[in-house]
């Protein structure tokens, strides 16, 4: 064996068509950790400036509600925790080494469920915006 | 093929038989007769068994394989070559593989020995997924059949890869039956009561092929976790009840370290390509149930 060949770990995501649910489920869980974590930072400087009085907090929620951006982003957020919620549930069960063999299907009865429930909660969230 | 020599063999002394009997031209006549009839039989018989041949290599299958060698200048740039293997039913991956070697490229290297599904050298990546070459059909996959070296591993050559760090893994774990105490009596037999036997079956079904070491995201990005395989290993002696407190409580030690169990992040993929079926995930969550136990103190 004079060298050997490194093919690196490029296939792992360069492949992400071939993956399987418990992959997806780990990497949604990933990427909806960390935006529920940016936004957290987002909802302390939003809470914070009550500091400067209650006019200059309610005149700062009123304007970002009336961005159609705010109200958009905003049933993102929700997407991205219900389904953080739910795939934590999942993992919970996972944990608790419950339904191991049907972890796929609870995979996809949690992607959809956020779906439906994004879905149901634009009216609520776009109301009014226009 | 094989069916054709005796027939000839058959048909020969027959004709030289008549030919003795009768000896007038008009004899002779009837026997070179029969003698053209004979080879127009056979040369319609080659014809069709041409043509069956010809039907046969039709239906081949297109498989793309890895290649690679250090030793040659011109073979260190990996690339990809196309074999056509004529499709027999009940055709592996790895029949596919030997095809193509034997008849086509003697150069082309992968691993393989019992050819059944036990010895676990043949695990490649093939379509996409680590399967053991013996134990993939051919008519399941999608053509073309791309067949590579297992991904996360070091290739060696083709479909060779260096397995070192793999067995480096499995030996930390010692996996090897080490009771605190054997039986009085030199040659007693440990026994196992059925429900522990039933417990472990399935991990005890391992064959070290590194499939599933290769599929984990986890072991990919962290030289040192341990990876299914290991923790599969030490899953199999450490809920085993002949081994002892003693043992169990120091294979928990082992397992329960920043690389070990707890580095599972539950993505199923080892679970997902074993090849023998072997619940690994249940068994590395199981683990961590353990290993949560033995330092909870309620007091």
């Amino acid at each position: 064996m004079s060298q050997s060949y490194n093919r690196g770990t490029i296939e792992s995501f360069g492949r992400w068509r071939e993956f399987s649910a418990g992959m997806w489920a780990w990497i949604f869980h990933k990427f909806t950790g960390w935006v529920l974590v940016g936004y957290l930072f987002t909802h302390i400087a939003v809470l914070s400036t009550a500091m400067e009085g209650a006019e200059m907090y309610t005149n700062t929620i009123v304007t970002l509600e009336g961005l159609l951006l705010v109200r958009i982003l905003e049933v993102g957020l929700l997407a991205v925790a219900v389904f953080h919620i739910l795939n934590g549930l999942r993992l919970l069960l996972v944990d608790l080494g419950v339904g191991l063999e049907s972890q796929d299907k609870s995979f996809y009865a949690s992607v959809i469920l956020t779906g439906a429930i994004t879905v149901a909660s634009v009216p609520t969230f776009i109301a009014g915006a226009f | 093929m094989s069916t054709q020599p005796p027939q000839q063999q058959s048909e020969e002394p027959a004709a030289e038989q008549s030919a003795d009997a009768e000896s007038t031209p008009a004899a002779q006549q009837r026997r070179e007769d029969k003698k053209a009839a004979d080879r127009d039989a056979r040369d319609e018989r080659q014809a069709e068994k041409d043509a069956n041949e010809a039907k046969a290599n039709e239906d081949t299958r297109e498989i793309k394989v890895f290649r690679y060698d250090p030793e040659v200048e011109e073979k260190q740039e990996p690339r990809f070559d196309t074999f056509h293997v004529p499709f027999t039913k009940g055709m592996t991956v790895l029949d596919a593989v030997i095809y193509a070697r034997d008849q086509f490229d003697p150069s082309l290297t992968f691993r393989h020995s019992c050819r059944q599904a036990v010895c676990g050298s043949d695990a490649f990546f093939i379509n996409g997924q680590q399967r053991l070459g013996c134990k993939t059909q051919i008519s399941e996959l999608e053509e073309p059949i791309r067949i590579e070296p297992l991904p996360h591993q070091d290739v060696v050559k083709d479909l060779v890869v260096d397995m070192d760090h793999f067995y480096e893994e499995m030996e930390a774990v010692d996996p090897y039956f080490d009771p605190d105490e054997t039986p009085d009596g030199e040659l007693e037999e440990q026994r196992q009561s059925r429900q522990n036997r039933e417990k472990v079956k399935m991990s005890t079904r391992c064959i070290w092929c590194g499939a599933c070491f290769s599929s984990c995201n986890i072991a990919a990005g962290d030289n040192e976790y341990l990876g299914p395989a290991a923790l599969n290993k030490a899953y199999r002696f450490a809920m085993d009840e002949r081994e002892g407190d003693q043992k169990t409580q120091d294979r928990l030690e082992t397992i329960e370290q920043e690389h070990g169990v707890w580095r599972c992040q539950t993505q199923f993929s080892c679970t997902n390509v074993c090849p023998k079926d072997i619940p690994l995930t249940e068994h590395i969550q199981e683990l961590k149930r353990e290993a949560v136990k033995k330092n909870l103190k309620f007091w």
